[in-house]
């Protein structure tokens, strides 16, 4: 088989395969590496951090769906302190691209925590949270506002020259509106989507199946949703896109990328099988081979309506 | 650990809607240790989308075993697995029960399908210990003996053994025991285990408990399977910090 260059770039960053292991389906890297050869991927993006350390919901946090689950885990963090002490030393030797995930309930906070990150070596880029559903303060309330995520992105670009990825909710009428936003006022790069606002409920006890009352639906079931939300994106705004959605196995990631991503994020997958990275790569490098593509990164936005 | 090519050796039900199967899978057997679970991939479709945990409940030789009943569509699928059918498995995974101490008396406690992770157990115990098992079960059907010793039944019905919870039983033979050599190894649904704990504490006993909870990964990833724990300002996870917990560590 002939080489393929697997490489992508999002703004200044270059990633080694388009693939990325989504935010708070990684943990902190460690548990996966068990199952996951972690320098074989493109880049990895830890979990939500916030300023101070967040316990998150009680339980039940999660609960299966059709083709998907809902999770309400409420941005449970170590804290910015203990993930520089603790946890930023293993993330060093992994051999992959290490992106950290930023959480907060205000403008300061996420400039604070972007300005202390910003001195670690290991950190090469930022992917700024104002889509969490499952937390009151901030996150929802950012995301929902086209404004706060404008304001957020200039306060952040200020605090950094590393690459900023904002990270987009679903849940707004407008999704190119926010990726817009976060274009004029300088970040490199957007990702879409975060989790679907839903719901299940107990026939017999009436209750919701997750305490929070409402969660977030990942899994395959949203991946029509989110590829039509990189479409949208990709059709109207001039803006690296990551894609995360649903995605299972490496004909999806071929699919996001058609629709616009430049590179793709795995993320319940990784809960049902930990080592799927390496198997989409190799599929990946079968796929170009096979429709004689020389270069994955050719094939973003190739689509044709 | 990912063992993808588990093959099936069989499914028996051994007493209505109570099932055992049994998978060669030998580096999951090697390495279990007692109160151990897998979580297992029952289908190659996206339903069920998630693994389904299950509690290692014997191992011989490459072949470990898993006792269940049917909850949902996942367990539906695995009682009418094949033999020659291939399981996709991730394990041993979680602490298990410690079996290792001074005591004489193992007192194990298994509500219903609770049952599960005790046969392994037994089975590891050092020669000289009294083993007595305390089954508990709402009628004579749901009593589970597969693989236990020293059999005393409860029922809530009164349909076999001791009328009422396995709690109020063992509360009716503890006067046998001594604390300082006994020890406490219980599994069962929440309720029972929440008496239990706040029973044994009371008591002075030495009590592990076997938790169980809704999980999407099994090895701590996903955060979905936390439980309070007594003195930690963290939630504990089921699948990392557990399933096996001291008594006093958790609150259910």
């Amino acid at each position: 088989m002939k080489n393929v260059d697997l490489s992508v770039k999002i703004g200044s960053l270059v990633l080694q395969n388009p693939i990325m292991l989504a935010s708070g389906t990684v943990g902190y890297g460690n548990e996966i590496s068990e199952y996951t050869d972690l320098s074989k991927i493109g880049g990895i993006v830890t979990k939500s951090v916030s300023l101070h350390p967040r316990k998150g919901n009680p339980p039940n946090r999660i609960t299966e769906t059709s083709s998907g689950m809902l999770n309400a885990i409420g941005l449970a963090n170590v804290g910015l302190e203990a993930f520089i002490k603790d946890k930023i030393p293993f993330l060093k030797d992994i051999g992959s691209t290490l992106i950290c995930n930023i959480a907060a309930s205000s403008v300061e906070e996420y400039v604070e925590c972007t300005k202390t990150l910003d001195s670690e070596d290991t950190v090469k880029a930022f992917e700024i949270n104002v889509s969490c559903p499952n937390v009151k303060d901030g996150g929802l309330i950012f995301g929902n506002d086209v404004n706060n995520v404008g304001l957020i992105t200039e306060k952040v670009r200020a605090a950094t020259n590393k690459p900023i990825i904002i990270k987009l909710s679903p849940n707004t009428a407008s999704i190119k509106d926010f990726a817009q936003a976060a274009k004029d006022e300088g970040a490199d790069a957007v990702s879409a989507i975060n989790t679907l606002v839903g719901t299940a409920f107990d026939i017999y006890s009436k209750k919701p199946k997750i305490k929070n009352v409402t969660g977030g639906l990942s899994g395959p079931a949203i991946k029509p949703v989110a590829l039509a939300k990189v479409l949208e994106i990709s059709r109207n705004v001039d803006i690296p896109i990551i894609g995360i959605g649903g995605i299972m196995n490496w004909q999806d990631v071929v699919e996001f990328m058609i629709c616009g991503a430049s590179a793709i994020q795995l993320g319940t997958v990784n809960f049902i099988n930990p080592s799927v990275s390496e198997e989409i790569i190799k599929g990946l490098n079968e796929y170009c081979a096979e429709t004689n593509l020389s270069k994955i990164s050719d094939l973003t936005g190739s689509y044709s309506l | 650990m990912i063992e993808k090519n588990g093959i099936v050796e069989a499914v028996e039900e051994i007493q209505p809607g109570i099932f055992i199967l049994k998978v060669k899978a030998p580096q999951i057997a090697r390495e279990a240790t007692p109160g151990q679970f897998c979580n297992i991939k029952v289908s190659d479709s996206t339903f069920p989308l998630l693994r389904r945990p299950f509690s290692i409940c014997d191992v011989e030789g490459e072949t470990v075993s898993f006792q269940f009943n049917i909850v949902g569509e996942g367990t539906k699928i695995l009682s009418k697995l094949k033999k020659e059918d291939i399981l996709d498995m991730l394990g041993p995974l979680g602490v298990g029960f410690d079996y290792s101490g001074e005591f004489k008396n193992a007192l194990i406690i298994a509500g219903g399908i609770g049952a599960a992770p005790f046969p392994f157990l037994i089975k590891n115990f050092s020669e000289d210990k009294n083993i007595i098992s305390f089954v508990g079960g709402r009628s004579k059907k749901d009593i589970i003996k597969y693989k236990l010793k020293n059999i005393i039944a409860s029922t809530d019905d009164g349909s076999e053994g001791f009328e009422g919870n396995v709690v109020q039983l063992l509360d009716s033979e503890l006067h046998k025991f001594n604390s300082s050599n006994t020890k406490i190894f219980a599994c069962g649904p929440n309720p029972m285990l929440r008496a239990l704990s706040k029973y044994s504490i009371e008591k002075g006993f030495d009590c592990e408990i076997s938790t169980e909870s809704v999980m999407a990964c099994g090895f701590g990833i996903c955060q979905g399977c936390n439980v309070e724990g007594t003195n930690s300002d963290r939630f504990l996870l089921v699948c990392k910090d557990g399933p096996v917990f001291k008594a006093e560590d958790v609150l259910l």
